[in-house]
């Protein structure tokens, strides 16, 4: 019965699911603890109801909060789609900026320092990332091409690579690089020390990548190659890999970004790179948050960067895919 | 002076695991001449003209191509891959190359030829299979019957003795099959030593000097295409044949 209920009343189920929905976002936000305090600013003549009730009070902000929310999300379907997607960017960038805002950060300090972050921290940053991607992309070739071997040796050599590398969190890595070459006689400066842990995480993880890409290309595609008489590293190189870009180069990207934030693991060994710089900036005039919010922002920044060249590397390689 | 055969395989075994793929192959193929392999599925056709270049290993007997004699160097193979050409079922041209730069490939990298003269080359043996003017288009961009011509194409640009078809139209859609067999016999006509595995018994009779019916891993008959179709020998094959020539 209440099937057939259901099934006969589109638009009060419909209704019922809306008036659900509000609701569960109503207690989500009446349980996060959401405050009245602005109603009282907007409506002053409420005050001294809402201090008199706060539970009530409450409940009623989160209720019209929910109701903003709705408000909101109709609005924004009445746009395109491209602006839609413009919309929903700018509102929550503007609510991200009122949440630092809200930390009554000092813009002069951050203007005092930011000139010092990006010609230490991020050119530190971009150069261990930069060096190690490529060490890293080196890596994973070889790794992959040794893990498709038929060779138990070289097999070996590249499970027990991949198996250790992804094994051990990366800041332990960094420290057992910086700290425990020297024991056996090899002394590492951080920097290098960085660079080295970095490309051997990254290139465990891309060896999976690059080996998953390239068994992807059906065999008739080699077969094809080797029938020409091209010998094996020209198949590779001519004919497999420039194929398995295409579903090499997201993961990747993706990589490249996790890198890119995963630097920041080796300040520890107090390489001034941008993570240490916002630790310790603001430690003189106990400004930390702005230290770390700005470094926040730079990554981001620099996160979008790598984003955009992804989407460039992959309509390149996609091409002859298209009609 | 003794001829010396094109192709020659002698007791040639094969086995994957315990399964015993090919047994006791005996065959010769002389320079011009046109064979036809034909018979059931799993009978071992194709394995048999993969090891003729070596995409699968023998593990017993003798394969003589051109005069090399293939073993498990891989530099031989290399020499003897160069001087036969293959064409596939499936076509496997490069997706991520142009037609012409899918003829150029290997002649530039293994010929050594300069590019200018390998796109000649390409550009003359695309015409001869009539399709000159896409030669610049993506192989996903030409139809299944264009892309195993382009395939054709291709192996001839490598200047090759012998050409090796395997199943060249199974995957085609039936209205293009007759454009790439078409393909096939100017080349048959123009002397080219050719081991085509096919269920196209109209081409056997047309081209072929010797039908060649395999059953199990083993070859179980040969000969001319006008007595194996007329009068074949073994009960096996004429099983085969009443199956396929409805």
């Amino acid at each position: 019965m209440i099937r057939s209920l259901l099934l006969n009343n589109p638009d009060a189920v419909r209704r019922a699911g809306l008036a659900l929905i509000l609701s569960l976002v109503t207690a989500a936000l009446y349980g996060m603890g959401i405050s009245s305090a602005w109603l009282g600013k907007m409506v002053p003549p409420l005050a001294g109801w809402l201090s008199e009730s706060p539970a009530l009070g409450r409940l009623l902000a989160a209720m019209l909060l929910a109701l903003a929310i709705y408000a909101n999300w109709k609005a924004l379907r009445l746009l395109s789609r491209g602006w839609q997607i413009f919309g929903v960017w700018l509102e929550l960038f503007i609510l991200l900026m009122l949440f630092f805002y809200s930390f009554d950060l000092s813009l002069g300090f951050i203007a005092k320092k930011i000139g010092f972050m990006i010609s230490q921290g991020v050119v530190t940053t971009l150069y261990i990332s930069a060096i190690s991607i490529a060490i890293a992309t080196v890596i994973a070739l070889v790794g992959a091409i040794a893990k498709l071997s038929k060779n138990g040796v070289i097999y070996g050599l590249a499970t027990f690579y991949t198996s250790l590398f992804r094994g051990l969190p990366l800041l332990m890595q960094i420290y057992i690089i910086y700290l425990g070459l020297p024991q056996v006689g090899y002394v590492i400066s951080a920097i290098p020390a960085g660079i080295l842990a970095l490309s051997l995480c990254y290139g465990a993880y891309m060896t999976e990548i690059f080996r998953a890409g390239i068994e992807s290309i059906p065999r008739g595609q080699s077969e094809g190659a080797t029938a020409l008489g091209l010998s094996p590293a020209q198949t590779m190189g001519l004919v497999v890999l420039p194929q398995a870009m295409r579903v090499i180069i997201p993961p990747t990207g993706n990589q490249f970004i996790a890198m890119l934030k995963d630097s920041s693991l080796v300040s520890v060994v107090g390489v001034w790179e941008l993570m240490y710089l916002a630790r310790t900036q603001g430690q003189t005039e106990f400004r930390h948050i702005e230290m770390l919010i700005t470094a926040s922002m730079i990554y981001w920044v620099l996160s979008i960067g790598l984003e955009l060249v992804q989407s460039r590397i992959e309509k390149r390689f996609g091409r002859f895919n298209v009609r | 002076m003794t001829v010396q055969p094109e192709i020659q395989l002698e007791n040639v075994h094969k086995w994957y695991g315990k399964y015993h793929a090919l047994a006791e192959i005996n065959l010769t193929v002389r320079q011009g001449e046109r064979v036809v392999i034909c018979g059931p599925s799993g009978s071992g056709k194709s394995t048999l003209i993969r090891c003729i270049n070596r995409l699968e290993a023998h593990q017993e007997g003798r394969i003589t191509v051109t005069g090399m004699e293939l073993t498990d160097d891989e530099k031989t193979a290399g020499h003897i891959r160069r001087e036969v050409g293959m064409v596939f079922q499936h076509f496997n041209l490069f997706p991520h190359l142009t037609i012409v730069e899918n003829c150029i490939l290997a002649p530039m990298w293994v010929r050594g030829q300069r590019r200018a003269e390998a796109i000649e080359r390409a550009r003359h043996f695309l015409d001869r299979v009539h399709i000159g003017e896409q030669a610049d288009k993506y192989p996903i961009q030409l139809s299944g019957g264009q892309q195993q011509r382009v395939a054709i194409a291709r192996a001839l640009c490598m200047a090759p003795k012998v050409m090796l078809f395997d199943e060249p139209t199974s995957a085609l859609d039936p209205e293009m099959v007759k454009e790439v067999l078409d393909t096939m016999v100017e080349l048959a006509q123009e002397g080219m030593t050719m081991i085509c595995v096919t269920h196209e018994m109209g081409f056997a009779r047309q081209v072929a000097d010797r039908v060649v019916f395999m059953d199990r891993g083993r070859i179980v008959e040969e000969g001319a295409p006008h007595d194996f179709f007329a009068a074949p020998q073994t009960a096996r094959a004429r099983e085969f044949l009443s199956q396929i020539l409805h």
